[in-house]
């Protein structure tokens, strides 16, 4: 070891490049694709721009922010201006942002655009060409990464729906170089094993670049040359990649491709049983129904042979009845009869009569009654005749000396007239 | 259910419950099928009990050829 050589520290190092980076980029346009775009609660957006073979780390300051005229986002190609500032307690370096203008779509969007289109138009995406999941799958493949969080959370939730299954894991890395050939391998592999039921494809969540793998075409290929129907499981609940559009099924995350693949146990096994049940019951239905054909007979036979018996029965009453009232006896039982009844009624009627004319005659007696001369007798009054026997009205009817007869309400009283008044002293009426 | 997957046998299964619920079936015709759907449940539920948990992840030989061995993870290892 030398003595003589001139050692620095790393903050006088890190001063120095401080210097020299901030001296000769104070003010400088670049132009990149955003990533990891990121806004924090401050406001301000921290973000990387960067092409195929470099990154750079961006600040861009709330102040900034707001003056930029559209949505900064991930995978825009944008030319930014701005100065290059060192954060020496990190070692790092990163670029104030001043201005940032959009430049047409970023490569890798547009990429994934290109590849769309053409996969869309051979008809890829169609929803015909989509196949069913198997409902009981035995054999389940998952094409993902053996370290990442996506492999267990898939078997954590089979484990949990349906312990007793089998699952390949065709081990694959889901980003960086040759991710996207090892997936497609993967998809082949499991293939290849024959009997594989379904495959779920996929990986956690992550950055449009962390996910770039499931938007090529040699993962889409892999995919649609499957024979087992794939489930694509990329963990991002927003964009679709083209493996989601070209998978049988897409789920947001790879917990929910294995919540779709593989059903509850218990809901298998209660499948089963009522299936049975219903097997049973309906088994028994061919039996029932003849056992009820031959009662619904046997019952309509019995109601039919009572039914003749009963119209017999009936006949022969109505027979009897008619013999009877044939016979002579009869019609001199009925004639004695009507007899009796017309003598009854001859006897009301002439006692009926002969009452009526009582009551008639006693009526007529009573009126001669009072009509009668005689009667007025009765309440003291006297009836004087001359020998003649005329009825004596007046005074000068009669002389001083003739005989008269006096009649009284009982007997009479024979006297002579001893003197006449033309007058007397009565009250005028 | 050797040759029949537990899929398919259910799927028979089930199509056999339906053609005796429809009820317009000969009595033989329906002893028959009834017969097969016992066996087909009985098979079905002999599966259920038999699936036993295999986790595998693939390897490839030097040949390219493919093997599967056992893979061990342990659920409780959360983070």
């Amino acid at each position: 070891m030398s003595a003589d050589r001139a050692v620095l520290t790393v903050s006088e190092l890190t001063a120095r490049i401080r210097e020299a980076l901030e001296d000769r980029f104070p003010a400088v346009w670049v132009e990149g694709e955003i990533s990891n775009y990121r806004v924090y609660g401050s406001g301000h957006a921290y973000f990387t721009l960067k092409d195929a073979d470099a990154q750079l780390r961006v600040v861009l300051f709330r102040n900034r922010a707001r003056r930029i005229k559209f949505e900064p986002g991930d995978g825009l190609h944008v030319m930014a201006f701005g100065s290059i500032e060192v954060y020496p307690q990190r070692g790092e370096y990163q670029m104030v942002i001043e201005l940032l203008e959009p430049k047409g779509l970023g490569a890798l969007q547009l990429a994934f655009e290109q590849l769309k289109a053409r996969l869309q138009a051979e008809g890829l995406f169609d929803q015909a060409r989509k196949r069913e999941l198997p409902r009981f799958p035995r054999k389940i493949g998952v094409v993902t990464s053996t370290s990442g969080a996506a492999i267990r959370d898939v078997l954590r939730v089979i484990g949990r729906r349906f312990g007793e299954l089998h699952i390949v894991i065709a081990p694959a890395r889901v980003q960086g170089d040759g991710a996207a050939e090892e997936i497609a391998e993967g998809l082949r592999d499991l293939n290849a094993l024959g009997d594989v039921d379904v495959i779920i494809v996929g990986r956690g969540g992550g950055s449009l670049e962390d996910l770039w793998a499931f938007n090529q075409e040699v993962v889409a290929r892999a995919i649609v040359a499957s024979k087992a129907p794939v489930v694509s499981a990329v963990g991002h609940e927003v964009d679709f990649t083209i493996a989601d559009f070209v998978a049988d099924l897409r789920a947001p995350t790879p917990s929910a491709a294995a919540e779709l693949v593989v059903r509850e146990k218990q809901a298998v096994v209660d499948t089963l049983g009522e299936l049975r049940e219903r097997l049973e019951r309906a088994a028994a239905r061919p039996l029932r129904d003849l056992e009820r054909r031959v009662d619904e007979l046997s019952l309509r036979l019995r109601r039919g042979m009572r039914g003749s018996l009963e119209r017999a029965r009936q006949q022969h009453r109505l027979a009897g009845r008619a013999l009877a009232a044939a016979s002579p006896r009869a019609r001199l039982s009925r004639g004695r009869d009507r007899l009796e009844r017309l003598d009854a009624r001859l006897r009301d009627e002439i006692r009926h009569t002969l009452a009526g004319s009582r009551h008639r005659l006693g009526a007529a007696v009573g009126r001669l009654d009072s009509l009668s001369p005689l009667a007025v007798l009765g309440r003291g009054y006297s009836l004087t005749r001359t020998a003649a026997g005329a009825i004596v009205r007046n005074a000068h009817q009669v002389r001083v000396g003739d005989d008269v007869r006096v009649l009284l309400h009982e007997g009479s009283i024979d006297a002579r007239v001893a003197a006449t008044r033309e007058r007397d002293d009565r009250p005028q009426v | 259910m050797t040759d029949l997957k537990f899929e398919d046998c259910l799927a028979r299964l089930e199509q056999i419950v339906g053609r005796l619920e429809s009820g317009n079936l000969p009595l033989e015709e329906s002893l028959k099928i009834f017969e097969e759907g016992v066996g087909l449940a009985r098979s079905c539920a002999r599966y259920l009990e038999a699936a036993e948990k295999r986790i595998e992840v693939l390897a490839k030989d030097e040949g390219g050829g493919l093997a599967a061995r056992p893979f061990s993870w342990e659920p409780d290892r959360e983070q």
